[in-house]
């Protein structure tokens, strides 16, 4: 009530302005009259009590702010003078004004951008009913693992789910999901999606409600797996059915069986893993239908599920995690693969259950990303400090400039509060437009940063919508640089005595240190800072150059992977390798094929198998680890590896000839002492468990097999001629001259004149390197970025600095020449100056580089964070683009006239 | 107690403004001259504090005004109490009665 009458009165204040003013004229001269008439009363005249009246009542102006006073709008009042005010003197200095908006937009929207990307992935929960209820139960220190790894996140197996679904007590709803990719072409060429396998419970315990239709149910996800059916996203509803409400009840082929849709999931819904969003979700039950005889999911050694659940009321964490602890001997009991030996066996039964929070969902993009984001961020705030030691360097100038306005309006009675206010609200104007600028340019970049990680196998989803974390971010950022570049200027502009400041008319011959000293100190700090982000900057490009250079062994230029599915053929197990043999000749036989291989791992696409080994070395038996590839003769020419030793595979090499193997270098001198391995043997485990003689008939160069980074792996290659039970698919790498366009378009034709029915899928070897370089592209872009926006920003502010300087003494210098000093050492005295303050700065720099650089040492290949190069590169140009700032304003300083100077009084 | 004009006691004077309303309404001067008389010169009150208390108690709701003729047949601003305002004196009165009495007690404990 009485808050609603304030408010009132407050905007009466406010709109009827004049009225109110004029009512309180009024009242006042009547409050004068009246005691003017009462003192006549008394025996004065009416001169003398009109005067004594007004001395009574003191300043009339003065009671009059006083009652102004009273209300809140007056303080709303004053601001908004203020910050007309400070509009003004900003019109009057648009270069200024811009200058210091624009560098304030990139360094907040540069912040504000890595933040948005870290909030995303990191931060945000998920956004279903209650988040933080939800869990993830995995085995809590599994140090290796055997047996068939099929999705990104292969926590458990689905006999193990079942297990935990049936013994634990702490969840009141439990599901599995694990993400595959799907074909959902009727046939001819793939056209992938990103698919969920889902247990029954998955949408139910998220509390998910369909947007059409309905969602999976556990009816839905039976051990008999009587219907197919398949949820949509709302995004793939949108995107493949046009939106369309007649979707339910449609046929979807995924991997060509028929599914029945049955519902669309919500717009915001894309699922647990955040970082990408899934097209179709089908159950669990449909896995041996798609996956046929590669079927995990009543496999005791396939890895494949992720398994999460919802804590009952009044359950902690910590308590669910005990309870599956104390169940956990059981359920590996149950579960433990039959055909596992003693020792994995016994690794097995050791697994014990852990149960983790996961309101943020899942993610392997955090493991990735998450340091590399938060360096960035750092780096970020680098810059924007530069950005603001900038602009408080200017506003320390222009505080200089107006000294005499602030002593002068002190002298009249202003109150240093209020001059600090006024000076504030410049700033605030300043950061305000900044910040909405920044805001804008953050929402591009965050876009072109995630399209930067983002690629066209591997799509990343990431929600990017507005909330009050990232817009407490930007108001943070922006509030902090506002202070540190309005709050000092103006406390320092407003430390003056204003007897003192109007007294000297003029400027004096030499200005006073500690009014220079802060910019000094800004100058060295700015310095110092970007010479961090330099040798940031030169470090990421040059570890992105050497990971461009480096040896992998093979060629990487000009090769296609392409990938055959013959499922719908139907070949017999024994006809496969011939077919596949006469696919890869009609493949040779194109035009423009230099050479084509059949490859059972592609290198760099992230795929690879490893299995033990025996060697015989003199009389003991090596044990060890090898990389394994199964691969056709040509192999090795088509990546350009160089065979060494002995000789490629041929026709030779067959199902019923001796097995044979081609050993890499590192396998050589691990397991063989570096002798020329041609002719020796060595033993591998068969799928039944007996060892198996191999002997080794050629030795090649070493070659990547996972990413550029790893140093290289011991490997064997295996003819797959020899392979016993060949799969239903092949891949082929080509080499070819001929554009990928007409290379693509030729193979379509081919395989479509051998079999109408081969699904085909086709992809440029350069995209796996692409990939495998995302990271370390991405960080040396940005670094680069941040770099050389630093050293610009600090290269500005010297030579701010030093013209300041050159200014300020410019009486002093013709002083001097009027004493006979010449241009040489009227520019040595500048240059000084400008010389100290860049090495005071390097010194620094140099120091706070060493300490920091190492928060960047696992994200740096083939160089440390103390690379002498670095350093160097960084001071050198750094030195350079500040000699260059001083020299201008000190060549200037040099040419001045000494009676121009002198009369410049 | 000598005539000598006093300071008045803190937060003292609103309720002083509200007490001299009680009976009549009144224009600025006449409330700051009533003050001065009843408190026989004690208080004696400037318009660079009445002026803002009047705006203060009128925002608070215990004051109302309005433009009257006075009897030398001038405009002037009247103010008059409130039935908030009148509730508001009643606490205060009653509130400064018993601390006057406390602080009484304590000066004559002491002597």
């Amino acid at each position: 009530m009485s808050l609603l009458r304030n408010l009132a009165g407050g905007l009466r204040g406010l709109f009827r302005k004049a009225q109110v003013e004029r009512e309180m004229d009024e009242e006042l001269r009547g409050y004068l009259d009246a005691s003017a008439n009462e003192k006549m009363r008394r025996g004065m005249s009416r001169q003398e009590a009109e005067r004594a009246a007004r001395i009574e009542m003191g300043g009339e102006e003065n009671v009059k702010e006083q009652v102004r006073a009273v209300g809140w709008e007056s303080l709303l009042e004053t601001l908004w003078q203020d910050l007309k005010f400070g509009l003004r003197l900003l019109r009057f200095n648009p270069a200024f004004a811009a200058a210091a908006i624009l560098s304030l937009a990139l360094g907040i929207g540069a912040n504000t951008a890595i933040f948005q990307l870290l909030n995303a992935i990191r931060l945000r929960t998920l956004p279903v009913k209650n988040p933080q209820e939800l869990a993830e139960v995995r085995i809590a220190e599994r140090n290796g693992a055997t047996g068939s790894f099929v999705t990104r996140y292969p926590n458990l197996t689905n006999p193990q789910w079942e297990q935990i679904r049936a013994q634990q007590q702490g969840f009141s709803g439990m599901f599995a999901w694990g993400p595959a990719g799907f074909n959902i072409s009727p046939g001819g060429e793939v056209h992938s999606v990103q698919g969920l396998w889902v247990s029954g419970e998955f949408f139910n315990v998220l509390g998910i409600q369909p947007e059409r239709g309905r969602l999976l149910s556990s009816m839905d996800d039976l051990p008999a797996c009587g219907s197919h059916p398949v949820v949509i996203s709302h995004s793939f509803w949108q995107r493949e059915f046009g939106g369309d409400e007649a979707v339910l009840g449609r046929k979807l082929t995924i991997e060509k069986h028929p599914f029945e849709v049955i519902g669309v999931a919500p717009a915001n819904f894309y699922g647990v893993e955040v970082g990408r969003n899934f097209d179709i979700a089908i159950p669990l039950c449909v896995e041996p239908l798609i996956r046929s005889e590669f079927s995990v999911l009543n496999r005791r050694d396939g890895w494949w599920l992720t398994v999460m659940g919802r804590l009952k009321p009044g359950w902690k964490i910590e308590q669910a995690s005990a309870q599956l602890r104390a169940i956990s001997p059981g359920i590996f009991e149950a579960t433990l693969p039959t055909e596992f030996d003693p020792g994995d066996a016994k690794h097995f039964l050791g697994y014990k259950l852990g149960v983790f929070p996961a309101d943020t969902g899942i993610s392997n993009l955090r493991e990735t990303y998450e340091n590399p984001l938060w360096l960035l961020l750092g780096l970020g705030a680098l810059v924007l400090l530069i950005a603001a030691s900038n602009l408080a360097n200017l506003m320390l100038a222009r505080a200089s400039a107006r000294e005499r306005e602030m002593g002068m309006r002190m002298a009249v009675g202003a109150t240093r509060g209020r001059l600090i206010r006024q000076l504030l609200a410049e700033s605030l104007l300043l950061g305000l437009a900044g910040a909405l600028l920044g805001a804008q340019l953050a929402h591009v970049l965050t876009r072109l940063l995630v399209a930067s990680i983002s690629t066209q196998s591997d799509p990343l989803f990431v929600d990017l919508a507005m909330d009050w974390r990232i817009l407490g971010f930007t108001a943070g950022i922006t509030v902090l640089t506002c202070v540190l570049f309005g709050l000092t200027p103006a406390l320092r502009a407003t430390q003056v005595s204003p007897g003192a400041v109007l007294k000297s008319s003029g400027r004096s011959a030499t200005s006073g240190r500690t009014r220079f000293g802060l910019r000094r100190v800004l100058v060295v700090s700015q310095i110092a800072m970007s010479l961090m982000l330099l040798v940031g900057a030169i470090l990421f490009s040059r570890s992105l150059q050497k990971l461009a250079k480096v040896d992998a062994g093979l060629t990487q230029e000009g090769v296609l992977e392409v990938d055959l599915d013959l499922t719908a053929l139907r070949l017999p197990a024994e006809r496969r390798a011939e077919f596949k043999r006469f696919v890869l000749q009609q493949f040779r036989a194109i035009p423009g094929v230099a050479s084509a291989a059949e490859a059972g791992i592609v290198p760099l696409s992230g795929n690879g198998q490893n299995r033990q080994v025996l060697v015989n070395k003199a009389r003991e038996v090596i044990e060890g680890r090898s990389e394994m590839n199964e691969i056709s003769p040509m192999y090795f020419a088509t990546w350009h590896t160089p065979i060494l030793a002995g000789r490629d595979f041929d026709d030779r090499d067959t199902l019923t000839s001796p097995k044979v193997a081609i050993v890499n270098e590192t396998f050589a001198r691990k397991y063989l002492a570096g002798t020329n391995p041609v002719g020796a043997t060595f033993h591998l485990k068969s799928e039944n468990g007996e060892p198996r003689p191999f002997q080794i008939v050629g030795l090649v160069k070493d070659a990547k097999i996972y990413d550029l980074r790893e140093e290289f792996l011991p490997t064997m290659y295996i003819p797959v001629a020899q392979k016993e039970h060949p799969e239903q698919s092949e891949t082929i790498v080509i080499r070819s001259q001929a554009s990928l366009f007409s290379l693509i378009s030729a193979l379509k034709s081919t395989v479509q004149q051998i079999n109408r029915e081969i699904d085909m899928d086709f992809i440029p070897f350069d995209r796996f390197v692409e990939v495998s370089l995302l990271r370390d592209r991405l960080m040396a872009r940005l670094s680069g970025f941040f770099g050389i926006l630093a050293a610009l920003l600090a290269t500005v502010g010297l030579y701010g600095v030093i013209t300041y300087m050159v200014e300020r003494r410019t009486s002093e210098i013709g002083i001097r020449m009027a004493l006979g000093a010449d241009r040489q050492s009227i520019l040595q005295v500048v240059l000084r100056e400008a010389s100290i303050l860049l090495g005071l700065g390097l010194l620094i720099g140099t120091a706070l580089s060493l300490a920091g650089s190492r928060a960047a040492a696992t994200m740096l290949f083939g160089l440390k964070p103390t690379d002498l190069v670095t350093y160097v590169l960084a001071v050198v140009s750094l030195s350079a683009a500040a000699a260059l700032a001083s020299f201008l304003p000190a060549r200037r300083a040099a040419r001045l006239d000494p009676m121009v100077a002198l009369r410049n009084e | 107690m000598t005539d000598k004009p006093t300071g008045l006691v803190q937060g003292t004077l609103d309720m002083l403004i509200l007490k001299t309303l009680e009976l009549e309404a009144m224009h600025g001067y006449g409330i700051a001259m009533r003050i001065e008389q009843i408190s026989k010169g004690v208080f004696q009150v400037n318009p660079g504090s009445l002026f803002p208390a009047f705006r203060r108690l009128e925002r608070a709701g215990w004051l109302k005004s309005e433009w009257r003729d006075t009897e030398n047949n001038r405009r002037a601003k009247y103010y008059m109490l409130t039935a908030l305002g009148r509730k508001q004196l009643k606490g205060e009165t009653r509130e400064w009665a018993r601390q006057a009495a406390a602080i009484a007690r304590i000066l004559k404990a002491e002597s």
